[in-house]
Formats: structure tokens, C-alpha cells, sequence
């Protein structure tokens, strides 16, 4: 290695192999030194103008910008910003035709200069040895310093290399016919530049640094000579002029005898490569804190009355440098940006000029003609002769023609760097590097499917499983659920079994339980006087044992069982008709258990010969037990009421489409109070009737309704409103009957209510007005009975040696009608049940009246 | 006795080779990729089931099994040309007469007009669209693969097949772009 550097600081150069020499036209714009142009009257700055992603925008259409203010911000990696080239105001942010061969729209931003080109505040570092490496380093992100050569590249990715750097080349070869921008800024900023690269020197800590200058700019080869003369880290080395001596890999070989591996990058090899004008950007950014607003630009060619360099702010269209140097242009002009090899046509000269813009070139149709038509390939080898990268450009023409894109990959059609050089020996006027263009990118394009596909097919893959997941779930949701039923089922069986032998014992043991029921069989006999027989008693009796038991039983099963409600919710959600009918086939289970006592009490009311009475007490057993795991006693009681309108279920549909109501009105107690158990204790109770289709789906529509009326309104409100439009569906003369039901739910409901008196006396009122059908008064009998009877159950916690009438008084005077009711109800049990029932609704009505 | 020696002797010979190579056989195995994961590659992905099968795999698998190579419009006669290197076979037209060169789309949803039925999120085969019921879908564009089967599922008619935008990473040089001169 000591070697090399010694060899290069004698001057020695490696020639790459290929190259041409075309005629280098430069002398063209060296007559005259830099000028500065006038300001435009617009700025078209493209958001995009580097390799990388773009800044975010941080100001607004109609903002006032100032001269190097921010108008961008990076977010991304390898994005950097951009910055106003002037003072005034943003007068659009729109897509613009961009600097590029097919002039794609892209974000620009428009500026209106205000003329007085006023600087924000800059922030100069007269030292930069002072600063550290991630404080240089922000600065010429600030700055928005992207590589200045051509491509565009962030020179602060470039400038805090991992790697570690070697060799430190300066590109200031300038190859490509015509241009003598960074020439002239040689001539002109030497000692700036020199600045710069010290500034690299410093982030790079590099053993040598090479400023490569070819041999047809001798005066910039002395100006940088004798700027860096302080610096024996820095060498000037002069390299014979070939095209493309310009290119990167072509320079490190030209200077350092090393060659870039294929799909390498040159600090692999611990070289890094700078162009002179982003140098010299880097010194202004430091020294002076001006972000990148401006750059020298070649204007030249033969329609060009005052060719030479010059210095244009960012986004000044072509138009406007054309204008100033003077533009004569030719039938069919044509406007190239970049130089004549590398550079492409113009599609419009209302372009604003971007970082990596070096030239424009504005030629007659002698000095650059027009490419003729394309020739036959006669295999001359000229092109592979010329080829800087030792490529073989016919060999890749065929295959680019052909579209075979593995051959091209397999000749390393990737190391092709686009100088143009076997397109400007081809002799049959083959645009060879327009073939490789096409051809790379629609490798890129492939490669970009075939990881889109990739992924795709992953995405595909993965929903496949999740669907099978689901499906595994529903499949398995449904097979247990029957599984776990006859498990709990006969767990319930046993439990039941044994609830029944411990109850016995229990008769004897839990005297008070007995007592309690002795007493209040005592204070029933008081309150029914002398119309009461003797069986009668004992009955009851027997029925206040039995219940005692039951709410053991439930107590137990309250303490065992914290999965009712989960079980329920689900049922609850989408009673599809499978999952109703487990939840009712559960229902019924959980019913079985509290049949026995359960059973008294219909025996009592003497429906015990009708079979389906006993099939509605099992309906109600199933929701009582369910209640029983509520927490309070109100509502229990409400609920009692929905599962007694249930008995009714033998009758036809309009019994369905009643308890589909009451079920709603189940659900809006829920909403009104915290107990979200009950509504699902509703809910499996109004599957039951899932039998006739139709009535669940109209229930269903109802149910909703009704669950956003609750939602919306307070409590009393929503029940009136719910009782009413229950009312006007019951135009058939079962609708009647179905309409009674709903009314005792609403009741039940009610008395949950905190205010009783108020909404009792209201839903009574038309309670009263609608049970003009025989059938339906039964069914508010049985439904008061079961009410009732749960009533009696809660008061019982309290010490209840008397309890219904307590709580009879506790109620507010609404509900006094009430035990006047049960207590007639319970005697019309011998009498006969219509008679009964006639007096249960008059004394309704006279509680409605109160 | 000659003749037995020499029997002897090849016999041997083809039996030590025998072994050489049944040994090198299982040893030296080269695991080739099975054919319908070969065709699965070639396949663009698109899961759109224009060619009668629930994806891109099954086809790939009616592939292996016989089926006809051109029933893939999405991929193109490139695709076909493929497949037929890979098959064996000759290469055909699509099937349908289906374009050659397909424009490759993305689906866009009217935003304003989507009702959130979610009816398109269920078609996706590959999940790139997002939204909730009664909430506004959205296509993800990246990762679309324009296999049209949201269209048909959504009620409203929301959805359109855009072609996909070319971008100045996409976009190529017009090589076959008729030279213009004018003649006095």
C-alpha cells in the first residue's frame, strides 16, 4: 500500500480499458467567468431532486418564505430537504413536470420571488474542527447537500460512512463533452473547494485524498494547486482526457488501480468519491450556513448567443436561463439537460432546475444531428471495444432485444453504466444504452412482481389459515357446546339429587327456613281469613319448604356455576337458531333441577294435570334459576314476569311474537341497570320460541329497536314507548293475548323501576284497557302468581316471620293492589280460574286508579 | 473354466459398481424443488381464480396434473411462455383471448360512496383491504393485486380496477417510438 501512494504521488494513473474521445466542445463556455443570473419571476422547486425519499412539506400555499428557509423536512432515511432559493411567497404546491426524460409529474412547490431576496438567519461555523462529527454531519443533512455530479445521492449517507475510508477522491474530471461547470467553479472557488474537502477530511479521516482533473483544464488544475498547497493530503492529479474518465468506477481504477466489485459500492473497497461543485456546496453550508439553493449551470450549444456558465438558484426554469444567455432556437429544438452523452431531451423547457442539473445543452441540428434510423447489427465489436466496464453491448443488445432477462443478468447488464460510449461508436446508429435502459428497468420491474408475488402469495396463505381457523372454531363451538350441556346436565342431575336428599333433612335441620315458611303460610291464612281451607295450608306450606330448598339449590349452583352468564352471552348475540336451541335445551336443564319445587306450586294452582303447564313451569324454573344468580331481588322479579309470560308458549305465534317483546323489554331493564345477566337470561328464554320462525325474526327486528329506544331514552319514557308499540301490533286477536304478555313484562319491569307509583299506575292503566280477551287474563294471572311468588322469596332475606305483608307496605301505594291481587288469586285456585281472573283485573284497575 | 473367471469377474464388477452407485444415488441426492412449487413461483399471485381454480396454487397444482397452461390471464403470454419452458410443452395463446400484455390494476374504492358492508374486505384473497362495518373501506395499494374480485361483491359499485400509475422508476424509454422528420 505504501507502494501505491507513492506511486500515486509520483503521478501515476491506470488507464480503464474502453473509452472515447469524443470532441470536447468546452471552450465554448470558458470565454467568460461565472455570471450570476436575473431573478426569475417564478421558482418551480421540485419537493424530490436526490436519490431517496421524499422531505416532508412544512409550509403552506400563500406562506412567505425567506431565502434559505426550510420547506421540507427529512422524515425518512435518505431523504433531505429542500429550501426557498429566494425570499417571497409560495404561490401553489402542485405536480409539475419533473427533470427527468419523461418529464413524470411530481410535487413541486412554486415560489413568486418578492425581489428583495432576503436571508433567513444562517448559522455560519467559522471552525469546523470544533464540531463533532454528528454535529458536521447534521449540518450538511440541514443543508439538503445531495451529490451534484449527476446522481443525485445525500452527501450526508456519503459522508458518515461505516466503512473505513482510504482513499478520498475528488471527481473533478468534468468528461463529458461541453460541460465546464465544475471547470469554471475551479478556476473561481478553488480555495472553497479546498474547504470542502477538508471538511471531509475531517468526517473521513481518509490516508490520501486525490482530486482527479483531466488534462484539458489547466487553469483549474493550477488554481486547485495552489489552494491546496497548505494541505499535503491532498494530491492533484491530472488524468488524460477519455470519456468516460468521469464515471465513479472508471476513476477510482484511473487513480487507485482498484476496481469496484460488481453490484459493489466504492467504500467497499474503502474508497469514497465526491464531486467538486458538493464540495464546494459542503464549504458554503459550514462556513457561510447556506443550505443548497443554488448551482453553477453550463448553457451552451450553438443556438445560444452568449454561452458560459452560470450561477442559477434551484427551480429557475430552463426557460429563464435559456432566455438570459440569449436562445435563437432552431425548427424542432431541441433542449438537453446534461451533456450530450448522458444527458436526454427536454420534453418541455418550463422546467425548473434541480440539484444534479450541470448543463444545458441547446444544439443546431449540425453540431448534434439527430440519431439516424436504426442499422443492422454488423457485428463489429466497436461497442465492446469502447466499453469502460468490459462489457460486451452487442452481446446484451441481442438478449435486451430478445427479452431475456437471465442472459442479461448472467452478462452483468448491471455494471453498465450508461456512458453512451458504444452507442456513439456503433456504426449502424444503434441507441445501445436505450435498449439496456429498457431492459434494467423491466428486470427491476420483475424483481419488484416476483416480491410482490412473494408476498401476496404469503398474505394469501395466511388469510387461508385464519379462515380455516375460524371455521375450525364455529365447528368446535357447536360440537362442544352439546358436549359440556349433557356434562353440566347431569352434574345438574346429581346436584338435583342431591338437593333433594339434603332438602329433606333440611326440612328438620333448617328450622328457621321452616319457620319461616310456616310463618308465612300463617300470614297468608291471615290475610285470606276464613275463605281459606285447611289443604289449602298444608300446601303451602309444603310449597315454602320447597322453596326454601330451591333457593339453596340456586344458591349452590350461583356459587358453583359462574359460567351461566357466559354461556348465556353468546346465545344472547346471535341467536342463530342452533345456538337457541342449546341455550334452550339448557334452559331447561338448568329447570329440571328446580322442577320439583317448582312443580308444587303449579300442583298448587291445580294446572298440575295439564302437561303443559308443567312444561311452562320448567320454562320459568329455568329463568328463575338464572335470576337467582342476578344480585338483587327487583329484578328477579321483573324477570319472573318474562318467564311466566313464557308458559304461554304452547299457544300459536302470536304467543311467540309477545314473548319476543318481552324478551326487548328484558333487555332494556338490562340497559337501565348493570345486570347484564338478565337480558340474557331473556334471551334464552325468547330462543325458546325459535319454533316459529318467523316470529323470532320479527322479534329480533323489534328487539333492536327497542335496545336503541332503551339506549336513548330514561327508563320510564322507554317503557311507556315500548309498551306502545307493542299495542299497535296486536290487531289479531292472538296478537291480544300477546299484547297482555308484554304488558306484565313491562310491569314486572316496572316495579324494578326506582319509582314504582308513577309507571305501575301508567302501563296498568292500559294493561286494563286490552284484556278483553279471556285468554289473556289468565295469562296475567299466572304471570301476577309467578311475580309473587318471587316477591315473597326476596322479602324472605329480611327477618320474615310476616313477610308479604311487609312487603306489601314497603311498596308504595301503587303496588297495594298487588297483594290484594295474589291474595285473591290464591283463592280463586279452588274456585274456578276465570272468576279469578275477572277480579285480579279489577283490582288492577282500582290500583291504576290509586 | 476361462469363461467362468471372466463371468466371475464382471459379475463382480457390475455388482461393485452397483453399489457405488445405489450408494451415490441416496447420498448424493439433489433435492429438486417439486414441480407445483416450480409452477407455483411462475405464477403472478394474483389469487384471482380467473382460471377456474381457488388461487394460484391449485392451479399450479391442476398444473403438475395436466391441466392447460394458458388459463392465467393476469401473468400473460410471459407467463404461458414460462410454463411451457418449464412443462414441456408448446406455448399457446392465453385462453379467451385474453390480452397478451395485461395492464396490471389496483382497486380503488369510491371512499365517499362506500357504505361499510365489508363485503369487499371478505373477497380479498390477500387481505389489502381495510375497514370495519359502517366504516369506510380502504384499498392498500401495495398490497393489491388487482385480481378483481372485490368488484362484484360490492354492493354499491364503489370499486374501480385503476391502472396501476407509472412512476419514474417504472417508466421506460419509447424504443419503438416512430421517428419524426420533417421534410421541406
Amino acid at each position: 500500500m505504501e507502494k501505491l501512494i507513492a506511486q500515486i504521488k509520483q503521478g501515476k494513473v491506470w488507464p480503464f480499458p474502453g473509452g472515447i474521445h469524443p470532441p470536447g466542445q468546452k471552450t465554448i463556455s470558458t470565454g467568460q467567468a461565472i455570471t450570476r443570473l436575473p431573478l426569475p419571476d417564478k421558482l418551480v422547486v421540485p419537493l424530490k431532486q436526490h436519490i431517496g425519499a421524499n422531505g416532508k412539506l412544512i409550509v403552506d400555499k400563500g406562506q412567505q418564505v425567506l431565502k434559505g428557509q426550510a420547506l421540507t423536512k427529512p422524515v425518512a432515511n435518505w431523504s433531505v430537504p429542500i429550501h426557498a432559493p429566494t425570499s417571497g411567497v409560495i404561490t401553489d404546491i402542485c405536480q409539475m413536470p419533473s427533470a427527468h426524460p419523461s418529464a413524470l409529474p411530481e410535487l413541486s412547490i412554486i415560489i413568486e420571488p418578492d425581489g428583495q431576496d432576503r436571508w433567513c438567519t444562517l448559522n455560519p461555523v467559522p471552525t469546523p474542527s470544533l464540531l463533532s462529527h454528528e454535529q458536521l454531519i447534521d449540518i450538511i443533512h440541514d443543508r439538503g447537500i445531495a451529490g451534484m455530479g449527476g446522481a443525485g445521492f445525500p452527501t450526508y449517507i456519503k459522508a458518515d460512512s461505516r466503512k473505513a475510508i482510504e482513499y478520498f477522491i475528488v471527481n473533478a474530471v468534468e468528461c463529458e463533452p461541453y460541460i465546464t461547470a465544475d471547470d469554471m467553479l475551479m478556476r473561481e472557488y478553488a480555495s472553497g473547494i479546498i474547504a470542502g474537502i477538508e471538511i471531509m477530511q475531517q468526517l473521513l479521516t481518509p490516508t490520501l485524498t486525490i482530486v482527479g482533473i483531466e488534462d484539458n483544464k489547466p487553469e483549474a488544475i493550477a488554481a486547485m494547486q495552489t489552494a491546496a498547497a497548505h494541505n499535503d493530503k491532498i494530491i492533484i492529479q491530472t488524468v488524460p482526457t477519455v470519456y468516460p474518465s468521469g464515471g465513479e468506477k472508471q476513476l477510482i481504477q484511473l487513480l487507485t488501480n482498484k476496481e469496484v466489485p460488481s453490484g459493489g459500492i466504492p467504500a467497499d473497497i474503502g474508497v469514497l468519491v465526491q464531486n467538486v461543485g458538493t464540495l464546494f456546496a459542503v464549504n458554503q453550508a459550514v462556513f457561510e450556513g447556506k443550505p443548497l439553493i443554488e448551482r453553477v449551470i453550463t448553457v451552451t450549444g450553438n443556438t445560444i448567443h452568449n454561452p458560459g456558465n452560470v450561477w442559477a438558484l434551484l427551480g429557475t426554469e430552463i426557460k429563464h436561463l435559456l432566455d438570459c444567455q440569449g436562445f435563437s432556437p432552431v425548427p424542432q429544438q431541441r433542449v438537453v439537460m446534461g451533456g450530450p452523452m448522458m444527458g436526454f431531451t427536454l420534453p418541455t423547457v418550463r422546467i425548473g432546475v434541480v440539484k444534479t442539473t450541470n448543463c444545458i445543452l441547446a444544439p443546431d441540428h449540425e453540431e448534434l444531428a439527430e440519431p439516424g434510423p436504426e442499422k443492422a447489427c454488423i457485428r463489429c465489436s466497436a461497442c465492446a471495444d469502447a466499453c469502460p466496464a468490459s462489457l460486451l453491448p452487442q452481446q446484451l443488445q441481442w438478449f435486451a432485444k430478445s427479452k431475456e432477462y437471465d442472459k442479461l443478468k448472467e452478462h452483468n447488464l448491471f455494471d453498465c453504466i450508461e456512458c453512451g460510449a458504444c452507442a456513439y461508436v456503433c456504426p449502424s446508429e444503434i441507441p445501445l444504452v436505450q435498449y439496456y435502459r429498457v431492459a434494467k428497468v423491466e428486470i427491476k420491474e420483475q424483481q419488484a412482481e416476483q416480491v410482490k408475488a412473494e408476498r401476496a402469495k404469503e398474505r394469501f396463505e395466511l388469510r387461508k389459515q385464519r379462515l380455516e381457523r375460524e371455521q375450525e372454531a364455529r365447528q368446535n363451538r357447536h360440537k362442544r357446546k352439546p358436549a359440556t350441556e349433557k356434562s353440566a346436565d347431569e352434574k345438574q342431575k346429581i346436584a338435583d339429587a342431591l338437593a333433594r336428599v339434603k332438602s329433606k333433612p333440611a326440612k328438620d335441620d333448617d328450622k328457621s327456613a321452616v319457620a319461616t315458611a310456616i310463618a308465612r303460610a300463617k300470614a297468608k291464612k291471615q290475610n285470606q281469613g276464613a275463605d281459606l281451607e285447611p289443604d289449602n295450608s298444608d300446601v303451602a306450606l309444603e310449597r315454602a319448604a320447597r322453596k326454601e330448598q330451591a333457593r339453596k339449590y340456586k344458591e349452590q349452583k350461583a356459587a358453583a356455576s359462574t359460567t351461566d352468564g357466559d354461556k348465556a352471552a353468546p346465545a344472547d348475540d346471535k341467536k342463530a337458531a342452533v345456538a337457541a336451541a342449546i341455550a334452550r335445551a339448557k334452559a331447561k336443564k338448568a329447570a329440571s333441577s328446580t322442577t320439583d319445587s317448582e312443580t308444587a306450586a303449579p300442583a298448587d294452582d291445580k294446572k298440575a294435570a295439564v302437561a303443559a303447564a308443567i312444561a311452562r313451569a320448567k320454562a320459568k324454573k329455568a329463568a328463575k334459576a338464572e335470576q337467582a344468580d342476578s344480585l338483587e331481588a327487583d329484578q328477579t322479579q321483573s324477570e319472573t314476569a318474562a318467564p311466566a309470560d313464557d308458559k304461554k308458549a304452547a299457544v300459536a305465534a302470536a304467543i311467540a311474537r309477545a314473548k319476543a317483546k318481552k324478551a326487548a323489554k328484558a333487555e332494556q331493564a338490562d340497559s337501565l341497570e348493570a345486570d347484564q345477566t338478565q337480558s340474557e337470561t331473556a334471551a334464552p328464554a325468547d330462543d325458546k320460541k325459535a319454533a316459529v320462525a318467523a316470529a323470532i325474526a320479527r322479534a329480533k327486528a323489534k328487539k333492536a329497536a327497542k335496545a336503541e329506544q332503551a339506549d336513548s331514552l330514561e327508563a320510564d319514557q322507554t317503557q311507556s314507548e315500548t309498551a306502545a308499540p307493542a299495542d299497535d301490533k296486536k290487531a289479531a286477536v292472538a296478537a291480544a293475548i300477546a299484547r297482555a304478555k308484554a304488558k306484565k313484562a313491562a310491569k314486572a319491569e316496572q316495579a324494578d323501576s326506582l319509582e314504582a307509583d308513577q309507571t305501575q299506575s301508567e302501563t296498568a292503566a292500559p294493561a286494563d284497557d286490552k284484556k278483553a280477551a279471556i285468554a289473556a287474563a289468565i295469562a296475567r294471572a299466572k304471570a301476577k302468581k309467578a311475580a309473587k311468588a318471587e316477591q315473597v322469596s326476596s322479602v324472605e332475606k329480611d327477618n320474615a316471620v310476616d313477610e308479604t305483608t311487609p312487603t306489601t307496605k314497603n311498596q308504595e301505594p301503587g303496588t297495594e293492589a298487588q297483594p290484594e291481587q295474589t291474595a285473591q288469586d290464591k283463592k280463586k285456585a279452588a274456585v274456578a280460574a276465570a272468576i279469578a281472573r275477572a277480579k285480579a283485573k279489577k283490582l288492577q284497575q282500582e290500583g291504576s286508579d290509586k | 473354466m476361462t469363461l467362468f473367471y471372466a463371468l466371475i469377474a464382471l459379475g463382480s464388477l457390475a455388482l461393485i459398481f452397483g453399489l457405488i452407485l445405489g450408494f451415490a444415488a441416496v447420498r448424493f441426492r439433489v433435492q429438486s424443488n417439486p414441480i407445483v412449487e416450480q409452477i407455483d413461483t411462475i405464477l403472478p399471485q394474483t389469487q384471482c381464480g380467473q382460471c377456474g381454480y381457488p388461487g394460484c396454487r391449485p392451479y399450479a397444482e391442476a398444473i403438475a396434473n395436466g391441466d392447460e397452461i394458458n388459463k392465467c390471464p393476469p401473468g400473460g403470454d410471459a407467463t404461458v411462455k414460462k410454463l411451457a419452458d418449464l412443462m414441456g410443452v408448446e406455448a399457446k395463446p392465453l385462453a379467451g383471448g385474453e390480452q397478451a400484455e395485461p395492464v396490471k390494476t389496483v382497486a380503488y374504492i369510491r371512499e365517499d360512496e362506500c357504505i361499510g358492508c365489508t363485503k369487499c374486505i371478505q373477497a380479498c384473497p390477500v387481505d389489502a383491504i381495510v375497514g370495519a362495518t359502517r366504516q369506510m373501506h380502504t384499498v392498500l395499494i401495495d398490497e393489491c393485486t388487482g385480481c378483481d374480485l372485490c368488484v362484484e361483491p360490492c354492493p354499491v359499485d364503489c370499486i374501480d380496477m385503476l391502472p396501476v400509475k407509472t412512476t419514474k422508476q417504472t417508466w421506460k424509454w419509447q424504443l419503438d417510438a416512430i421517428p419524426v422528420t420533417q421534410i421541406d
